[in-house]
C-alpha cells in the first residue's frame, strides 16, 4: 500500500514542478492534468470514492479543458513570456521554501488520531457524502447554486465586448 | 471493516501533511515565479488541490464525512473562481494586449 | 415691575435694531434701515423718559424717608436680569442701576442718538452699505447704554469695550481707504491702553472690597486706605484718559474724523468720549478720598485742553477744528472733576453734547451741501445758501463760546468758578482756554459762512431729515442752561440736586463762591470773550484771512499748526520700535522656530508618504510576494510563541 502512495506522491510532486517550470502554457496544462490524476489516485487510496470521481470530472474534465480553450482563444502557444529577473526568481523559491519549512515546523510534533470506536465506516462512500450534503450541509448546497449563477453572470458580463473597445480603459 | 481502516491508516497522516505542504509550496513559488497569468491561475489551482488532499486525508483518517463535503464545496468554488478568473484574463488581454501580470500596474500610487 | 421692563427695553431696543439691520443688511434699503434704527433709539428714549418721570414719584416718596436711610445710599433701583458670574466669592449679576446719573446719561444718549440717527438717514442715503452703518450705530447705542446703566463695574466695562469696538467699526466704515483703517486702528489701540488701566482697577477693587457693585463700593469707599484708593483711582483715570482722549492718549480723536460725520457727532462728541467723565462721576465716592488723583486729573485736563485749543486755531479742516475743540472741552470737564465739581462736569457733558452734536451735524450739512468738501479755505459766503444750517451753526458757536443766556455760558461759567476755587491761576489758564475756544470757533464760523465763496461746487441746503435735528439741537443748546441755573441768577441748580442722589462726590462738593466773586469773574469773562469775537471778526469776518502754510509761520505758531509734533513723537517713540520688534520676532521666533515646528511634522509625514509610495508599485507580482512574506512572518511568529 505504501508503495502506491509513494508512487502517486512522486508523480504529483514532479508534475507540480513541471507546471511551474514549463515554458509553454500548454505543457503546463498537461502537467497539471497529470498532477490532478495522481491526486485522484490518492483519493482512491483514502477510500474517498465520490471525491475521486468528482475530482476527475470537475477539475480534469472541466476546468483544465477551460484553460485549454482560453489558451487556444488567446493564441498563447506561440508566446514566450519574458522571464522575471534572477533576484525575483530566487526570492520566489526562497519564499516557497521558507513557507514549507515554517509549516513543517508546525506539524513536527505529530497529529492525533481518532479512536476506532468513533469511526464512521461509510466515510468516503457516495451514500455517506450524499447524506451529509443533503442534511447537515443543505443550506450551503443551495447557496452554491446562487454562487454559480453569479459566476455565470460575471463571466458573461466580463466577456462581452463594448462598442467603444478602441481605448483600453479598465472597466 | 477494520481492514479498511487499517489499510487507510497504513500510510501515516504525517506523510499526507508533508505531501500537501510540498505541493502547496510549489504552487506558491509558482505564483511568485511566473508572469504568465494563466500559469498563475494554474498554480493557484495546484494550491487548492493540495488543500483538498489534506482535508480528505484527515477526513479519511478520523472518519468524519464533513471533511469530504468541505472538499466538495471547495471544488465548487474553485470552478466558479476559474470561470470568472479566466473571463478577467480575457478582458485583460483585450485591454492591455498582454497577459503579463506586471502589465497591470495602473494602480501605482 | 413695569420699571424693570422699561429698564430692560432701553438697551434691548437698539440691540434688536442692530441685529435686524445686520441680518438683512443686503436687502434693506437706506430709508427702511434708517427708519428702523431711529425708531428703536427713539423708543429707548421714550422708555427713558417714562423711567425718569416714574422716578420722580419714587424720589418724592423716598424724600420722606430720606433721613432714615443710610447717608451714602441714594435712591437707586437695581434691575437684575439674570445671574451672570457666580463662582467662588465672586457674584456679578447682569443688572442695571436706575438712578439719577444713569438716567441722565440714558436721556442724553438716546435723545441725541435718535436725532443723529434721523440725520443719518439723509446723510448716508447714497452709501452702498447703509444698513450696516445703522446696524453698527445701533450696536454702539446698545453698548453705550450698557455702559451707563450697568449696576456694577463689569457691566460698565462690557459697554466700555463695546463702544470701543463700535468706534473702530464706524471710524473705519469706509474701509477701502487705508488711511481710514489706520485711524480706526489707532483709536482702538489707544482705547485699549486705557482699558488696561480700567481692568487693573477693577481687579484691585475686587481684591480689596470683594465686590464690584456700585452701591456696595460707594458704601464702603471710606474704608479703604489712602494709598490703595489713590492707586485704584489713578488706574480708573487711565481708563478715562484712553476713552475721553486726554493727554497722552488723545491723538486718535482728530484722526477719527475719518469716519462719517454722524459718527463724529454721536461718538466723538456726545457719548463715547463722555464715558470717561461718567466713570469718574460714578466712582466719585472713591475719588473723594484720593486728593492726589484729583490733582492729576485736574492738571492732565488743563494741559490737554490748552494744548488742543492752541492746535485748533490753525486747523483748516472743518471737522478737525471741531475735533480738537472736543478734546479741549473734555479737558475742561476733567478740570472740573479734578476740582471736585462733579455735577458741574456732568452739566457740561450735557450742554456740550447739545452744542457739539449740533456743530458736527451742521458741519456735516455743509460738507453734504458742498458735495464732500471739508477744507474751510475752499468755503465761504454760505450763509445765504444754507440758511438753516447757518443759523443753527451760529447758535452752536455762540453756545460753545459762552455767550450769556445760552447753555454753554452756564456750564462753562460753573467750570471757571470751580477752577477759581481750586486756585486762581487755574482760573486764568481756563479763561485763556475759553478765549482760544471762542477765537477758533468764530474763525471757523466766519471763514465758512461769511465773505465770498472760494470753492467750485454748487451749494444747496440739506433736506429736512437733516435740518430737523439741527433745529432741535439748536433749541436745546439755547435752553439747556435751564437745567442747572445757579443761585446768583435765581435758579435752584436742579441738576446738581438731582444728580446728588446718585453720586457721593456731588453731595460733598465745595460750597459756592460768594455772589460778588462770581459776578466779577463772570463779567471779566464775558468782556474778554466779546473782545475776542471782535478780533476774530476783524481778521476773518471782514476780510477772510487765510493763514499761511505751516512752514511760513513764526516759530510758536508753526509748532501749534504742526500739532505740537505729538504724532511724530509717538511715531518715533512707539510705533517704530514696535514695528522693529515685530520684524525681529518674525525673523527669529516665527520663521526660525514656529514655522519649522508646525510645518516640520507635516513635511516629515509627506516624506514618509513618498517613501511608502514605492510599495504601491501597482505590480501584482510584487503584491503577491508581499502577501506571502507577510504570511510567513505571521506563521513564524505564531509558531515561535506557541
Amino acid at each position: 500500500m505504501q508503495y502506491l502512495f509513494y508512487l502517486f506522491a512522486a508523480i504529483s510532486v514532479i508534475s507540480a514542478l513541471f507546471v511551474v517550470a514549463a515554458r509553454s502554457p500548454v505543457n503546463s496544462v498537461i502537467a497539471l492534468i497529470v498532477c490532478f490524476l495522481s491526486i485522484a489516485g490518492h483519493y482512491i487510496l483514502l477510500n474517498a470514492q465520490f471525491l475521486a470521481a468528482v475530482h476527475i470530472i470537475v477539475y480534469t474534465g472541466a476546468i483544465m479543458v477551460l484553460f485549454l480553450f482560453v489558451i487556444m482563444l488567446l493564441n498563447l502557444n506561440k508566446q514566450v513570456e519574458p522571464r522575471k529577473s534572477v533576484v525575483t526568481r530566487i526570492a520566489a523559491v526562497a519564499a516557497g521554501g521558507l513557507f514549507l519549512l515554517t509549516l513543517l515546523g508546525a506539524v513536527k510534533d505529530g497529529i492525533g488520531l481518532a479512536r476506532p470506536d468513533e469511526y464512521d465506516m461509510a466515510v468516503g462512500l457516495v451514500a455517506s457524502v450524499g447524506n451529509s450534503l443533503f442534511t447537515t450541509f443543505l443550506v450551503p448546497f443551495e447557496i452554491s447554486s446562487v454562487l454559480f449563477l453569479s459566476a455565470i453572470i460575471g463571466a458573461v458580463t466580463l466577456g462581452k465586448r463594448d462598442k467603444a473597445d478602441v481605448n483600453p480603459v479598465a472597466p | 471493516m477494520n481492514e479498511v481502516i487499517t489499510a487507510i491508516r497504513a500510510v501515516p497522516l504525517e506523510h499526507y501533511v508533508v505531501l500537501s505542504l510540498i505541493l502547496f509550496s510549489i504552487g506558491m513559488a509558482g505564483v511568485l515565479f511566473r508572469r504568465n497569468t494563466i500559469i498563475l491561475l494554474m498554480c493557484i489551482e495546484l494550491m487548492f488541490n493540495s488543500v483538498n488532499l489534506l482535508l480528505t486525508a484527515f477526513s479519511a483518517h478520523h472518519g468524519d464525512p464533513g471533511g469530504q463535503v468541505f472538499v466538495f464545496f471547495i471544488m465548487l468554488v474553485a470552478a466558479a473562481e476559474v470561470t470568472v478568473g479566466l473571463a478577467i484574463l480575457v478582458m485583460m488581454k483585450r485591454n492591455v494586449d498582454s497577459i503579463d501580470i506586471n502589465q497591470i500596474n495602473r494602480l501605482r500610487g | 415691575m413695569t420699571r424693570d421692563i422699561l429698564a430692560a427695553l432701553v438697551p434691548a431696543l437698539p440691540l434688536a435694531g442692530a441685529l435686524v439691520n445686520a441680518a438683512f443688511r443686503r436687502s434693506l434699503k437706506g430709508n427702511t434701515a434708517g427708519l428702523l434704527a431711529t425708531l428703536m433709539v427713539a423708543g429707548s428714549f421714550v422708555c427713558g423718559v417714562l423711567l425718569f418721570m416714574g422716578q420722580e414719584v419714587v424720589g418724592a416718596m423716598h424724600d420722606v424717608n430720606m433721613h432714615q436711610q443710610d447717608a451714602h445710599e441714594g435712591p437707586a433701583h437695581v434691575v437684575k436680569l439674570f445671574d451672570w458670574i457666580s463662582v467662588g466669592g465672586m457674584d456679578i449679576p447682569f443688572a442695571f442701576r436706575i438712578d439719577a446719573l444713569s438716567l441722565t446719561m440714558v436721556l442724553i444718549v438716546t435723545g441725541i442718538g435718535s436725532l443723529i440717527h434721523l440725520y443719518s438717514i439723509g446723510y448716508m442715503h447714497d452709501d452702498e452699505r447703509v444698513a450696516t452703518f445703522f446696524a453698527q450705530l445701533n450696536l454702539f447705542t446698545f453698548a453705550m447704554l450698557l455702559l451707563v446703566m450697568g449696576a456694577n463695574f463689569v457691566i460698565t466695562f462690557i459697554g466700555w469695550e463695546g463702544v470701543g469696538l463700535c468706534s473702530y467699526l464706524l471710524i473705519g466704515f469706509w474701509y477701502k481707504n487705508p488711511a481710514y483703517n489706520y485711524a480706526a486702528r489707532k483709536a482702538f489701540v489707544m482705547n485699549r491702553i486705557g482699558d488696561l488701566g480700567f481692568v487693573l482697577a477693577l481687579a484691585w477693587i475686587f481684591s480689596v472690597l470683594g465686590t464690584l457693585d456700585y452701591g456696595e463700593v460707594m458704601a464702603r469707599a471710606s474704608s479703604i486706605d489712602t494709598a490703595t484708593v489713590t492707586g485704584i483711582t489713578l488706574l480708573l483715570f487711565v481708563g478715562a484718559v484712553g476713552k475721553s482722549a486726554q493727554l497722552p492718549l488723545f491723538t486718535w480723536l482728530p484722526d477719527a474724523m475719518a469716519g462719517p460725520t454722524p459718527v463724529s457727532a454721536l461718538i466723538h462728541a456726545a457719548t463715547m468720549v463722555t464715558a470717561g467723565i461718567f466713570l469718574l462721576t460714578r466712582s466719585s465716592a472713591l475719588f473723594m478720598f484720593a486728593p492726589f488723583t484729583q490733582d492729576v486729573v485736574l492738571y492732565t485736563g488743563l494741559v490737554t485742553s490748552l494744548l488742543t485749543a492752541s492746535i485748533g486755531v490753525f486747523q483748516n479742516d472743518i471737522k478737525k477744528v471741531l475735533a480738537y475743540s472736543t478734546v479741549s472741552q473734555l479737558g475742561l470737564m476733567f478740570v472740573a472733576l479734578g476740582a471736585g465739581a462733579y455735577s458741574v462736569a456732568m452739566f457740561h457733558v450735557t450742554t456740550h453734547a447739545f452744542f457739539k452734536a449740533l456743530l458736527f451735524l451742521g458741519a456735516g450739512s455743509v460738507i453734504h451741501a458742498l458735495g464732500g468738501e471739508q477744507d474751510i479755505r475752499k468755503m465761504g459766503g454760505l450763509k445765504g445758501t444754507v440758511k438753516v444750517t447757518y443759523v443753527t451753526f451760529l447758535i452752536g458757536t455762540l453756545a460753545i463760546a459762552g455767550i450769556p443766556g445760552l447753555s454753554g455760558f452756564f456750564s462753562k461759567d460753573a467750570i471757571l468758578a470751580a477752577a477759581y476755587q481750586e486756585h486762581p491761576a487755574i482760573w486764568v489758564v481756563s479763561l485763556l482756554i475759553s478765549l482760544l475756544t471762542c477765537f477758533y470757533m468764530f474763525r471757523l464760523l466766519f471763514l465758512v459762512f461769511f465773505g465770498t465763496y472760494r470753492g467750485k461746487a454748487h451749494p444747496h441746503e440739506s433736506p429736512l431729515v437733516m435740518t430737523l435735528p439741527l433745529m432741535v439741537l439748536a433749541v436745546l443748546s439755547i435752553g439747556g442752561g435751564l437745567l442747572n441755573v445757579p443761585h446768583i441768577f435765581g435758579g435752584h441748580e436742579a441738576m446738581k440736586h438731582y444728580l446728588s442722589t446718585a453720586a457721593d462726590g456731588i453731595r460733598n462738593e465745595r460750597p459756592e463762591l460768594s455772589a460778588t466773586t462770581e459776578w466779577t469773574l463772570m463779567i471779566i469773562t464775558v468782556a474778554l470773550i466779546l473782545l475776542v469775537i471782535l478780533f476774530a471778526w476783524n481778521r476773518f469776518g471782514k476780510k477772510a484771512t487765510i493763514d499761511p502754510e505751516a512752514d511760513e509761520l513764526p516759530f510758536f505758531q508753526r509748532l501749534m499748526a504742526r500739532k505740537w509734533l505729538i504724532d511724530e513723537l509717538y511715531a518715533k517713540l512707539f510705533e517704530r520700535p514696535y514695528a522693529w520688534l515685530s520684524t525681529q520676532l518674525d525673523r527669529t521666533g516665527e520663521r526660525a522656530v514656529m514655522v519649522p515646528l508646525m510645518m516640520g511634522p507635516g513635511g516629515a509625514a509627506n516624506k514618509a508618504g513618498q517613501l511608502l509610495r514605492r510599495l504601491q508599485s501597482g505590480n501584482t507580482g510584487f503584491y503577491l510576494f508581499g502577501m506571502v512574506v507577510g504570511l510567513i512572518a505571521l506563521l513564524a511568529w505564531t509558531l515561535y510563541n506557541a
